[in-house]
């Protein structure tokens, strides 16, 4: 934002912007704990109330900054300083039809929300993430992908259509045949676009709560990327986990899961295991250790060496489990980052980031085996790193490409974050000589000049352009839209 | 940082001067305000947020000690000390206060003066305008303490600025350089007061044990 480096004199300001109330600023944090800012934050739970504010913001010449359930990693939700519209209140479920698995949701509607209701009626959300708790409006605007993106693509690919209020106060109805080019600009919008107010939802049919799960160990990246590719056509789901301090030889070794839909009869009771009780994920851990206090536990595991030694136990169990398939709710199976609550916590007092990069099938393999090298050489290596493959599709501004992606979650210290940026910088070189791409749900580190290389010239044009149609007055704003696309 | 004033041609050669000695032109912003004017602080107070990206520390300095003759009872030179050194306080710290206590971190600093400490004969209102801050300050301090918010009353004597030119005795005159490090260093080793120069702490310790009796007949 260009601010003009001093008032004007007094006289001209007889019309000075009203304040904002000043008990309605909150401390508000990035998933990550990387990073937090302070906003003014509003709870609107009709569409009303939501233009109401987009009023205030007008008359306190303010941006607004549309925020769900707070789950992407870095700033997509944060507005310093300025209007945070805190979506979760609009959280009703307008309609379900059990025959042919279509929701029609409010935006504040979880993915925890929409699957208890579905689910026994034979129902599955077709696409979600690896925690239950975002809203369907964040999971929209950041055009999320779960572990089937290969196979059905973004949740995009799922909405049939939707109403975007604009911040000029107008509701456009969009889908893939009406106003096809805002319905495939603001998935994936992040939210610069307009506030969705109802999300229509094509749910999969599913004949179990229990999926069929297939655990093979990988001894390095290569032996990880041919078991995905060998395995795609008849997986529905899959996943790897990879050993970033594993080097040498063994770099990239890891876990991968995969799992499929039982077809119908496969489960006896699929009465039973389609209950949401059957779903749940248990409270405790071996049935006596409450699972809200093992953040603390994991506390202490929390550095390189602690870190280094679960992963080698992790792998070597792995080497004895590989290839034993058992049966696994789909809760407990998709939704992994929910299994330890709180998680996120142990990574205190700096947080983390995670580093996700999208890099095209035949490059996969160097790229990221360079990525974990470079880390590894740094000092920075990863906590976590998950690989997962995708496929294009046809949102403007797309993450998602004919190839994998390795996300990586990177714990943040005061005395590291210095190198820490300076590494995401390098590892961004890695990406965009690839031909790769970013994914603004997990992004903390991408600059202006990181952001044109990847999204094409073109790309960047459109979607401002839509912008200004959409938001003349450029009233939506989050820190992540000024970090990358500064004025 | 921001750096709020009346003067914008003062305001803008003390940009330009920040910013060459910074490397970063855009080191300082300039915002031309009178603390007098308490209805626009608000708006402006959270402007300045925006513009900052956030707001660590603050630091009211604003402060008039226009000169009173010996048998001058001026209601409105007094009536301005107070809302200068007062009221104005009070509505940018106010704002302040109730944004750091909210953020659960911040410093807030009140510059006094040693003049609050006792009642002079030669500036009424003056000391009173500076006793008031230090109470006010105190209060701030104790409300937000549990809060995780830190506030320093700092308490100058004479300093080489042109408010303390014209004034006849200037006893342990400080340069304005010297003070700014002085009260920096205070904000930053959160202390509750912070005389400056230090000297001041046992001359006023020792002023403040004098019975009013006696106080009235000396020559300060």
């Amino acid at each position: 934002m260009s601010a003009p480096t001093h008032l004007p004199p007094l006289s001209l300001r007889a019309a000075a912007p009203a304040a904002l109330p000043a008990e309605r600023l909150e401390r508000l944090w990035a998933w990550g704990l990387a990073s937090s800012a302070m906003g003014y934050v509003y709870r609107p739970r009709t569409k009303d109330a939501l233009r109401e504010v987009l009023d205030t913001a007008r008359a306190s010449g303010v941006s607004v900054g549309l925020r769900g359930a707070g789950c992407s990693y870095g700033d997509a939700s944060l507005n310093a300083e300025r209007i945070v519209v805190d979506l979760t209140g609009m959280d009703r479920i307008l309609e379900w039809n059990p025959a042919t698995g279509v929701a029609r949701v409010e935006p504040g509607v979880t993915i925890g929300q929409l699957w208890r209701h579905a689910i026994e009626d034979g129902w599955w959300p077709a696409v979600v993430p690896g925690t239950m708790f975002p809203t369907l409006g964040g999971c929209a605007a950041m055009n999320i992908h779960g572990k089937n993106n290969w196979a059905v693509g973004p949740i995009g690919d799922h909405i049939l259509d939707f109403d975007l209020l604009l911040p000029t106060g107008e509701v456009r109805r969009c889908s893939r045949e009406r106003e096809a080019e805002l319905f495939h600009a603001a998935v994936g919008g992040f939210g610069m676009l307009g506030c969705f107010l109802s999300l229509t939802l094509q749910l999969k049919r599913v004949h179990s709560g229990l999926l069929s799960v297939e655990p093979v160990s990988v001894r390095d990246l290569g032996e990880m990327i041919a078991v995905f590719e060998e395995r795609k056509e008849r997986a529905d789901y899959l996943v790897g986990w990879v050993d970033a301090f594993a080097g040498g030889r063994r770099r990239g070794r890891g876990l991968v899961h995969q799992a499929n839909h039982l077809a119908p009869g496969e489960d006896p009771e699929p009465g039973r295991t389609l209950r949401v009780a059957h779903q749940e994920l248990p409270a405790t851990l071996f049935g006596v250790l409450p699972k809200a206090a093992l953040w603390r536990l994991m506390r202490p595991l929390l550095n390189n060496p602690g870190v280094r030694l679960v992963n080698a136990a992790k792998h070597h169990s792995s080497r004895i489990s590989s290839g034993r398939s058992y049966r696994q709710s789909h809760a407990a199976f998709a939704f992994l980052l929910d299994y330890v609550p709180d998680w996120r916590l142990a990574y205190a007092p700096g947080g983390l980031i995670q580093y996700q990069s999208f890099i095209p099938g035949q490059r996969a393999a160097a790229v990221f085996g360079a990525q974990l090298d470079l880390c590894q050489e740094r000092g920075h290596v990863p906590y976590l790193a998950v690989l997962k493959r995708h496929r294009p599709d046809a949102f403007l501004m797309t993450h998602a490409l004919d190839g994998f992606s390795l996300a990586l979650d990177f714990p943040v210290t005061a005395a590291g974050a210095k190198s820490l940026w300076a590494l995401t910088a390098d590892l961004d070189r890695t990406v965009v000589e690839a031909g790769g791409r970013f994914y603004f749900a997990k992004d903390s580190t991408l600059s202006h000049a990181g952001l044109r290389p990847y999204l094409e010239e073109e790309r960047v044009r459109r979607f401002l352009a839509l912008k200004r149609e959409c938001d003349p007055e450029g009233l939506l704003e989050t820190d992540l839209f000024r970090r990358i696309f500064p004025v | 940082m921001a750096l709020v004033a009346r003067r914008e041609d003062a305001l803008a050669a003390l940009v330009a001067e920040i910013g060459s000695a910074a490397g970063d032109p855009g080191r300082a912003r300039a915002y031309v305000h009178d603390v007098t004017r308490a209805p626009e602080t608000p708006a402006l107070f959270q402007r300045i947020c925006r513009d900052l990206g956030g707001l660590d520390l603050i630091i009211y300095s604003a402060g008039v000690m226009p000169p009173v003759g010996e048998d001058e009872y001026a209601f409105e030179k007094d009536r301005q000390i107070i809302e200068v050194n007062l009221l104005g306080a009070m509505a940018w710290l106010n704002e302040a206060a109730l944004r750091f206590a909210r953020a659960g971190e911040g410093t807030i600093v009140g510059i006094s003066s040693v003049s609050g400490d006792r009642g002079r004969r030669g500036q009424p209102a003056y000391c009173a305008s500076k006793a008031a801050l230090d109470t006010y300050l105190e209060a701030l301090r104790n409300r937000l303490r549990r809060r995780g918010v830190t506030v320093v009353t700092v308490k100058p004597g004479p300093v080489d600025t042109p408010m303390s030119q014209g004034v006849e005795r200037r006893p342990l005159l400080i340069s304005a350089d010297r003070a700014a490090a002085q009260i920096l260093g205070a904000a930053r080793r959160r202390a509750v007061t912070a005389y400056v120069p230090p000297t001041w702490r046992p001359i006023m310790f020792a002023l403040r044990q004098i019975p009013s009796l006696v106080f009235s007949r000396l020559d300060v």
